[in-house]
Protein backbone atom coordinates (compact mmCIF):
# COMPACT_ATOMS: atom_id res chain seq x y z
CA UNK A 1 0.00 0.00 0.00
CA UNK A 2 1.07 3.12 -0.81
CA UNK A 3 2.11 5.32 2.14
CA UNK A 4 0.37 8.75 2.59
CA UNK A 5 2.51 12.12 2.57
CA UNK A 6 2.28 13.71 5.71
CA UNK A 7 4.01 17.19 7.03
CA UNK A 8 3.98 19.32 9.93
CA UNK A 9 4.79 22.72 9.73
CA UNK A 10 5.59 25.69 12.67
CA UNK A 11 4.56 29.35 11.86
CA UNK A 12 4.02 31.71 14.53
CA UNK A 13 3.46 29.33 17.70
CA UNK A 14 5.66 28.22 20.86
CA UNK A 15 6.25 24.54 19.46
CA UNK A 16 3.68 23.27 21.63
CA UNK A 17 1.56 21.68 19.23
CA UNK A 18 4.52 20.22 18.44
CA UNK A 19 5.55 18.96 21.90
CA UNK A 20 2.12 17.47 22.07
CA UNK A 21 2.26 15.27 18.72
CA UNK A 22 5.42 13.92 19.90
CA UNK A 23 3.30 13.29 23.31
CA UNK A 24 1.59 10.99 20.98
CA UNK A 25 4.39 8.39 21.57
CA UNK A 26 4.22 4.68 20.44
CA UNK A 27 1.99 5.25 18.05
CA UNK A 28 4.17 7.57 16.15
CA UNK A 29 5.58 4.29 15.30
CA UNK A 30 2.75 3.07 13.90
CA UNK A 31 1.99 5.81 12.32
CA UNK A 32 5.44 5.80 10.41
CA UNK A 33 4.16 2.30 8.83
CA UNK A 34 1.75 3.95 7.36
CA UNK A 35 2.65 7.52 6.40
CA UNK A 36 6.01 9.57 5.62
CA UNK A 37 6.22 12.29 7.10
CA UNK A 38 7.77 14.73 4.32
CA UNK A 39 8.13 17.58 5.93
CA UNK A 40 8.13 19.07 10.04
CA UNK A 41 10.46 21.12 11.94
CA UNK A 42 11.28 17.95 13.98
CA UNK A 43 12.57 16.11 10.43
CA UNK A 44 15.32 17.34 8.64
CA UNK A 45 13.61 18.84 5.57
CA UNK A 46 15.21 22.23 4.05
CA UNK A 47 12.57 22.65 0.94
CA UNK A 48 8.48 21.63 1.35
CA UNK A 49 7.90 18.93 -0.49
CA UNK A 50 5.15 18.67 -3.60
CA UNK A 51 2.31 16.14 -3.73
CA UNK A 52 1.58 16.22 0.50
CA UNK A 53 -1.59 14.66 1.01
CA UNK A 54 -2.33 16.76 4.56
CA UNK A 55 0.17 19.43 6.10
CA UNK A 56 -1.00 20.49 9.51
CA UNK A 57 0.43 24.11 10.24
CA UNK A 58 0.97 25.07 13.67
CA UNK A 59 0.99 29.12 14.58
CA UNK A 60 -0.45 32.39 13.41
CA UNK A 61 0.41 34.04 10.41
CA UNK A 62 2.48 36.97 12.26
CA UNK A 63 5.91 37.73 9.45
CA UNK A 64 6.31 37.66 5.81
CA UNK A 65 7.87 34.15 5.74
CA UNK A 66 4.97 32.61 7.60
CA UNK A 67 2.87 34.03 4.74
CA UNK A 68 5.19 32.53 2.30
CA UNK A 69 5.12 29.20 3.97
CA UNK A 70 1.51 29.06 4.20
CA UNK A 71 1.33 29.66 0.45
CA UNK A 72 3.59 27.30 -0.69
CA UNK A 73 1.76 24.63 1.70
CA UNK A 74 -1.31 25.51 0.46
CA UNK A 75 -0.20 25.15 -3.15
CA UNK A 76 1.40 21.92 -2.71
CA UNK A 77 -0.82 20.40 0.00
CA UNK A 78 -4.12 18.29 -0.87
CA UNK A 79 -5.44 19.27 2.60
CA UNK A 80 -4.31 22.06 5.11
CA UNK A 81 -5.31 21.71 8.92
CA UNK A 82 -4.72 24.71 11.10
CA UNK A 83 -3.18 22.60 14.37
CA UNK A 84 -3.81 24.37 17.18
CA UNK A 85 -5.03 27.68 18.60
CA UNK A 86 -2.80 30.20 16.96
CA UNK A 87 -3.54 28.70 13.73
CA UNK A 88 -7.12 28.82 14.76
CA UNK A 89 -7.76 31.89 16.09
CA UNK A 90 -4.27 33.85 16.35
CA UNK A 91 -4.07 33.12 20.39
CA UNK A 92 -0.99 34.30 22.18
CA UNK A 93 0.73 35.14 18.75
CA UNK A 94 -2.29 37.63 18.70
CA UNK A 95 -1.96 39.20 21.59
CA UNK A 96 0.11 41.97 20.21
CA UNK A 97 -3.04 43.17 17.51
CA UNK A 98 -4.59 45.86 20.33
CA UNK A 99 -1.67 47.53 20.55
CA UNK A 100 -1.43 48.24 16.51
CA UNK A 101 1.92 49.23 15.06
CA UNK A 102 4.37 46.46 15.65
CA UNK A 103 7.37 48.93 14.85
CA UNK A 104 5.76 50.37 18.10
CA UNK A 105 5.91 47.09 19.92
CA UNK A 106 9.74 46.87 18.54
CA UNK A 107 10.66 49.85 20.31
CA UNK A 108 9.36 49.32 23.34
CA UNK A 109 10.45 45.82 23.70
CA UNK A 110 13.71 46.34 22.22
CA UNK A 111 14.72 50.06 22.94
CA UNK A 112 12.71 51.15 25.48
CA UNK A 113 12.66 48.38 27.59
CA UNK A 114 16.01 46.94 27.87
CA UNK A 115 18.71 48.77 29.79
CA UNK A 116 21.62 49.47 27.64
CA UNK A 117 22.18 48.47 23.78
CA UNK A 118 18.71 48.31 22.38
CA UNK A 119 17.92 47.95 19.04
CA UNK A 120 15.28 47.16 16.66
CA UNK A 121 16.47 43.56 14.65
CA UNK A 122 17.44 44.38 11.16
CA UNK A 123 18.86 41.90 9.29
CA UNK A 124 16.70 41.68 5.33
CA UNK A 125 16.49 38.64 4.11
CA UNK A 126 17.49 37.19 7.54
CA UNK A 127 15.10 38.39 10.74
CA UNK A 128 11.66 38.82 8.41
CA UNK A 129 9.47 41.87 8.80
CA UNK A 130 6.57 41.53 11.07
CA UNK A 131 2.89 41.84 9.63
CA UNK A 132 1.20 44.92 10.32
CA UNK A 133 -1.62 42.72 11.92
CA UNK A 134 -1.19 38.54 13.29
CA UNK A 135 -3.91 36.36 11.25
CA UNK A 136 -5.54 32.90 11.80
CA UNK A 137 -4.66 30.62 9.21
CA UNK A 138 -7.68 30.56 7.55
CA UNK A 139 -7.63 34.63 6.53
CA UNK A 140 -4.98 33.92 4.29
CA UNK A 141 -5.51 30.51 2.84
CA UNK A 142 -7.77 27.66 2.53
CA UNK A 143 -8.20 25.41 5.07
CA UNK A 144 -10.09 21.99 5.09
CA UNK A 145 -10.22 21.17 9.36
CA UNK A 146 -9.72 23.12 12.45
CA UNK A 147 -8.02 21.11 15.47
CA UNK A 148 -8.04 23.58 18.51
CA UNK A 149 -6.32 23.58 21.63
CA UNK A 150 -3.33 25.51 23.34
CA UNK A 151 -1.92 22.53 22.85
CA UNK A 152 -4.39 20.28 20.98
CA UNK A 153 -4.03 16.68 23.41
CA UNK A 154 -2.14 14.21 21.71
CA UNK A 155 -5.30 11.76 21.30
CA UNK A 156 -7.20 15.26 19.46
CA UNK A 157 -4.16 14.87 17.41
CA UNK A 158 -3.77 10.98 17.10
CA UNK A 159 -7.85 10.77 16.22
CA UNK A 160 -7.43 13.73 13.61
CA UNK A 161 -4.58 11.76 11.88
CA UNK A 162 -6.61 8.56 12.35
CA UNK A 163 -9.12 10.09 10.51
CA UNK A 164 -7.13 11.58 7.40
CA UNK A 165 -5.50 8.22 6.95
CA UNK A 166 -9.13 6.94 7.03
CA UNK A 167 -9.62 9.62 3.82
CA UNK A 168 -12.32 11.73 5.76
CA UNK A 169 -11.69 14.77 7.83
CA UNK A 170 -11.08 14.90 11.53
CA UNK A 171 -14.05 14.71 13.94
CA UNK A 172 -15.73 18.35 14.38
CA UNK A 173 -17.61 17.98 16.77
CA UNK A 174 -17.92 17.89 20.84
CA UNK A 175 -14.81 17.83 22.93
CA UNK A 176 -12.60 17.64 19.53
CA UNK A 177 -13.13 21.25 19.36
CA UNK A 178 -12.52 22.86 22.57
CA UNK A 179 -10.48 25.83 22.69
CA UNK A 180 -7.81 26.44 25.03
CA UNK B 1 -51.94 24.04 50.10
CA UNK B 2 -49.96 23.07 47.53
CA UNK B 3 -49.22 25.06 44.41
CA UNK B 4 -51.64 24.18 41.65
CA UNK B 5 -50.34 25.20 38.10
CA UNK B 6 -52.41 24.52 35.09
CA UNK B 7 -50.06 21.85 32.50
CA UNK B 8 -50.14 22.35 29.11
CA UNK B 9 -48.92 20.15 26.28
CA UNK B 10 -45.69 21.37 24.29
CA UNK B 11 -43.04 19.72 22.29
CA UNK B 12 -39.36 19.87 21.82
CA UNK B 13 -38.25 18.68 18.34
CA UNK B 14 -41.41 16.47 18.10
CA UNK B 15 -41.71 15.03 21.20
CA UNK B 16 -44.26 15.88 23.84
CA UNK B 17 -43.73 17.66 27.55
CA UNK B 18 -46.08 19.17 30.19
CA UNK B 19 -45.90 22.77 30.59
CA UNK B 20 -46.79 25.32 33.06
CA UNK B 21 -48.41 28.25 32.14
CA UNK B 22 -46.28 31.41 32.91
CA UNK B 23 -43.19 29.62 32.92
CA UNK B 24 -41.06 30.17 29.81
CA UNK B 25 -40.28 28.07 26.81
CA UNK B 26 -36.25 27.73 28.19
CA UNK B 27 -37.53 26.93 32.23
CA UNK B 28 -39.92 24.45 30.55
CA UNK B 29 -37.37 22.95 28.04
CA UNK B 30 -34.36 22.95 31.62
CA UNK B 31 -37.05 21.15 33.86
CA UNK B 32 -37.75 18.50 31.16
CA UNK B 33 -34.51 17.70 30.33
CA UNK B 34 -33.82 19.14 26.90
CA UNK B 35 -30.90 21.23 26.32
CA UNK B 36 -31.42 24.92 24.69
CA UNK B 37 -27.95 26.77 24.64
CA UNK B 38 -28.45 29.92 26.52
CA UNK B 39 -25.67 32.72 27.92
CA UNK B 40 -26.79 35.85 29.22
CA UNK B 41 -30.11 33.92 31.05
CA UNK B 42 -29.27 32.96 34.76
CA UNK B 43 -32.42 31.40 36.83
CA UNK B 44 -33.13 33.90 40.08
CA UNK B 45 -32.17 37.25 37.84
CA UNK B 46 -34.57 39.25 35.70
CA UNK B 47 -34.47 38.04 31.78
CA UNK B 48 -32.65 39.88 29.60
CA UNK B 49 -32.92 38.13 26.37
CA UNK B 50 -29.49 39.90 25.22
CA UNK B 51 -27.32 37.20 23.80
CA UNK B 52 -29.55 35.47 21.61
CA UNK B 53 -28.11 32.28 21.50
CA UNK B 54 -31.35 30.69 23.32
CA UNK B 55 -33.34 31.61 20.14
CA UNK B 56 -35.70 28.56 18.89
CA UNK B 57 -38.49 28.16 16.01
CA UNK B 58 -41.92 27.76 17.08
CA UNK B 59 -44.63 26.01 14.14
CA UNK B 60 -46.44 28.48 12.28
CA UNK B 61 -43.97 31.70 13.51
CA UNK B 62 -41.91 32.43 10.81
CA UNK B 63 -39.71 34.78 13.86
CA UNK B 64 -37.18 32.75 15.98
CA UNK B 65 -37.80 33.59 19.35
CA UNK B 66 -35.24 34.07 22.84
CA UNK B 67 -36.35 30.68 24.75
CA UNK B 68 -35.93 32.76 27.81
CA UNK B 69 -38.00 35.25 26.82
CA UNK B 70 -40.92 33.70 25.55
CA UNK B 71 -43.77 32.42 27.76
CA UNK B 72 -45.08 28.33 27.31
CA UNK B 73 -48.87 28.24 25.35
CA UNK B 74 -50.98 25.46 25.06
CA UNK B 75 -50.03 23.10 22.13
CA UNK B 76 -46.73 25.42 21.22
CA UNK B 77 -44.55 23.16 19.02
CA UNK B 78 -40.99 24.15 20.11
CA UNK B 79 -37.71 23.38 17.43
CA UNK B 80 -34.58 23.56 19.21
CA UNK B 81 -32.06 21.81 16.84
CA UNK B 82 -32.17 23.01 12.91
CA UNK B 83 -30.17 24.01 10.67
CA UNK B 84 -30.99 27.38 10.49
CA UNK B 85 -30.98 27.70 14.52
CA UNK B 86 -27.67 25.77 14.58
CA UNK B 87 -26.23 28.10 11.83
CA UNK B 88 -27.45 31.14 13.74
CA UNK B 89 -25.58 30.31 17.54
CA UNK B 90 -22.86 29.36 15.79
CA UNK B 91 -22.67 32.99 14.02
CA UNK B 92 -23.59 34.65 17.01
CA UNK B 93 -20.92 32.94 19.18
CA UNK B 94 -18.26 33.71 16.50
CA UNK B 95 -19.28 37.54 16.31
CA UNK B 96 -18.62 37.83 20.15
CA UNK B 97 -15.37 35.79 19.82
CA UNK B 98 -14.65 38.25 17.48
CA UNK B 99 -15.45 41.57 18.82
CA UNK B 100 -13.17 41.19 22.60
CA UNK B 101 -9.79 39.70 23.17
CA UNK B 102 -10.70 35.59 24.41
CA UNK B 103 -7.62 34.14 24.53
CA UNK B 104 -8.63 31.08 26.31
CA UNK B 105 -5.03 29.93 27.02
CA UNK B 106 -4.05 32.33 29.01
CA UNK B 107 -7.31 33.28 30.73
CA UNK B 108 -8.12 32.82 34.22
CA UNK B 109 -11.52 30.78 33.53
CA UNK B 110 -9.75 28.44 31.25
CA UNK B 111 -11.67 25.14 31.26
CA UNK B 112 -14.46 26.63 33.40
CA UNK B 113 -16.00 29.05 31.36
CA UNK B 114 -19.33 29.13 29.68
CA UNK B 115 -18.14 30.76 26.33
CA UNK B 116 -15.81 28.04 25.65
CA UNK B 117 -18.67 25.79 26.54
CA UNK B 118 -20.82 26.90 24.56
CA UNK B 119 -18.38 27.10 21.55
CA UNK B 120 -17.82 23.28 21.68
CA UNK B 121 -21.72 22.84 22.61
CA UNK B 122 -22.55 24.41 19.51
CA UNK B 123 -19.72 23.19 17.08
CA UNK B 124 -18.29 26.29 16.81
CA UNK B 125 -14.53 25.43 15.22
CA UNK B 126 -13.34 28.86 14.24
CA UNK B 127 -14.49 32.17 13.40
CA UNK B 128 -15.00 33.73 10.57
CA UNK B 129 -15.45 36.91 11.07
CA UNK B 130 -12.27 39.08 11.14
CA UNK B 131 -11.17 39.78 15.17
CA UNK B 132 -11.74 43.26 16.32
CA UNK B 133 -9.03 43.08 18.66
CA UNK B 134 -10.10 46.14 20.70
CA UNK B 135 -7.37 47.78 22.85
CA UNK B 136 -9.42 47.34 26.63
CA UNK B 137 -7.62 48.97 29.82
CA UNK B 138 -8.05 45.99 32.41
CA UNK B 139 -9.09 47.37 35.97
CA UNK B 140 -7.51 46.15 38.67
CA UNK B 141 -8.26 48.63 41.10
CA UNK B 142 -10.48 46.73 43.08
CA UNK B 143 -8.72 44.91 46.15
CA UNK B 144 -10.03 41.92 46.17
CA UNK B 145 -11.40 41.38 42.60
CA UNK B 146 -10.02 42.01 38.98
CA UNK B 147 -12.33 43.41 35.74
CA UNK B 148 -11.08 42.66 32.47
CA UNK B 149 -13.04 44.07 29.70
CA UNK B 150 -11.16 41.92 26.61
CA UNK B 151 -13.52 38.52 27.78
CA UNK B 152 -16.50 40.46 29.04
CA UNK B 153 -19.93 39.62 26.80
CA UNK B 154 -21.69 42.28 27.80
CA UNK B 155 -24.86 39.53 29.16
CA UNK B 156 -25.19 41.77 32.00
CA UNK B 157 -25.75 38.92 35.03
CA UNK B 158 -23.64 41.22 37.25
CA UNK B 159 -25.41 44.49 36.53
CA UNK B 160 -28.81 42.44 37.29
CA UNK B 161 -27.10 40.14 40.26
CA UNK B 162 -25.92 43.53 41.33
CA UNK B 163 -29.27 45.61 41.00
CA UNK B 164 -31.61 42.69 41.71
CA UNK B 165 -30.51 41.23 44.36
CA UNK B 166 -27.76 42.77 46.40
CA UNK B 167 -29.52 46.40 45.87
CA UNK B 168 -26.67 48.13 45.24
CA UNK B 169 -25.83 48.84 41.67
CA UNK B 170 -22.82 49.78 41.06
CA UNK B 171 -22.63 48.00 37.75
CA UNK B 172 -24.42 49.11 34.30
CA UNK B 173 -23.63 49.60 30.58
CA UNK B 174 -21.90 52.91 29.84
CA UNK B 175 -21.62 53.92 25.89
CA UNK B 176 -23.00 52.73 22.45
CA UNK B 177 -22.35 50.24 20.40
CA UNK B 178 -18.90 49.04 19.71
CA UNK B 179 -17.30 51.46 22.48
CA UNK B 180 -20.15 49.55 24.61
CA UNK B 181 -18.65 48.57 28.26
CA UNK B 182 -19.63 47.54 31.99
CA UNK B 183 -18.78 50.93 33.88
CA UNK B 184 -18.73 51.28 37.51
CA UNK B 185 -20.86 53.92 39.33
CA UNK B 186 -20.45 57.04 36.76
CA UNK B 187 -17.30 55.27 35.00
CA UNK B 188 -14.79 55.53 37.98
CA UNK B 189 -12.07 52.69 38.55
CA UNK B 190 -13.83 49.87 40.90
CA UNK B 191 -11.65 50.11 43.67
CA UNK B 192 -12.78 53.69 44.14
CA UNK B 193 -16.20 52.50 43.97
CA UNK B 194 -18.45 53.82 47.45
CA UNK B 195 -21.51 51.37 46.57
CA UNK B 196 -19.72 48.53 45.66
CA UNK B 197 -19.90 46.35 48.91
CA UNK B 198 -17.26 43.60 48.20
CA UNK B 199 -20.13 40.88 48.18
CA UNK B 200 -18.73 39.01 45.17
CA UNK B 201 -21.86 38.23 43.60
CA UNK B 202 -21.33 40.13 40.23
CA UNK B 203 -17.89 37.66 40.13
CA UNK B 204 -20.14 34.49 40.77
CA UNK B 205 -22.51 35.19 38.13
CA UNK B 206 -19.99 36.21 35.51
CA UNK B 207 -20.20 33.86 32.80
CA UNK B 208 -16.21 34.22 31.41
CA UNK B 209 -13.03 35.27 33.02
CA UNK B 210 -14.41 38.95 32.40
CA UNK B 211 -14.61 38.81 36.76
CA UNK B 212 -12.54 37.31 38.61
CA UNK B 213 -10.55 36.66 42.04
CA UNK B 214 -7.45 39.17 42.49
CA UNK B 215 -4.37 36.88 41.94
CA UNK B 216 -5.96 34.24 39.87
CA UNK B 217 -3.76 32.01 37.50
CA UNK B 218 -4.71 30.40 34.14
CA UNK B 219 -7.29 28.33 34.58
CA UNK B 220 -7.75 28.71 38.25
CA UNK B 221 -11.02 30.78 38.38
CA UNK B 222 -14.27 29.18 39.35
CA UNK B 223 -17.52 31.09 39.13
CA UNK B 224 -20.51 29.94 41.26
CA UNK B 225 -23.67 31.32 39.18
CA UNK B 226 -25.79 28.65 40.57
CA UNK B 227 -25.16 30.88 44.37
CA UNK B 228 -28.07 33.23 43.41
CA UNK B 229 -30.27 30.82 42.58
CA UNK B 230 -30.09 29.14 46.01
CA UNK B 231 -30.05 33.19 46.76
CA UNK B 232 -32.91 33.77 44.96
CA UNK B 233 -34.79 30.82 46.28
CA UNK B 234 -34.21 31.76 49.51
CA UNK B 235 -35.25 34.89 49.54
CA UNK B 236 -38.52 33.89 47.69
CA UNK B 237 -39.61 31.96 50.96
CA UNK B 238 -38.68 34.39 53.24
CA UNK B 239 -35.78 31.72 54.58
CA UNK B 240 -34.30 34.76 56.53
CA UNK B 241 -37.26 36.71 58.13
CA UNK B 242 -37.92 35.85 62.20
CA UNK B 243 -40.98 33.87 63.01
CA UNK B 244 -44.16 36.17 62.63
CA UNK B 245 -42.18 38.88 60.47
CA UNK B 246 -43.77 39.88 57.27
CA UNK B 247 -41.75 39.89 54.29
Amino acid sequence: MKQARIATAWLGGCSGCHMSFLDMDEWLFELAEVADIVYSPIADVKEFPSDVDATLIEGAVTNEDNLELAREIRGKSRLVLSFGDCAVTGNVTAMRNPLGDPLQILQSVYVDAPDRDGQIPDAPGIVPALLPEVLPLHKVIRVDAFIPGCPPPADRIRAALEALLEGVLPPNRGEAIRFG
Amino acid sequence: MRETRSAVHVSFDGVEYEGYAGESVLQCARRNGVTVPSLCFLEGLSVWGGCRICVVEIAEDHRLRPACATQIAADMEVKVETPRLRAYRKAILELLFAEGNHVCAVCVSNGKCELQDMAVLCGMDHVRYDYQSPLREIDASHPKYVFDPNRCILCTRCVRVCDEIEGAHVWDIGFRGEEAHLVTEMNKPWGESLSCTWCGKCVAVCPTGSLAYEGRAIGEMEHDPAMIQRLAVARNRGEWLYPGEEQ
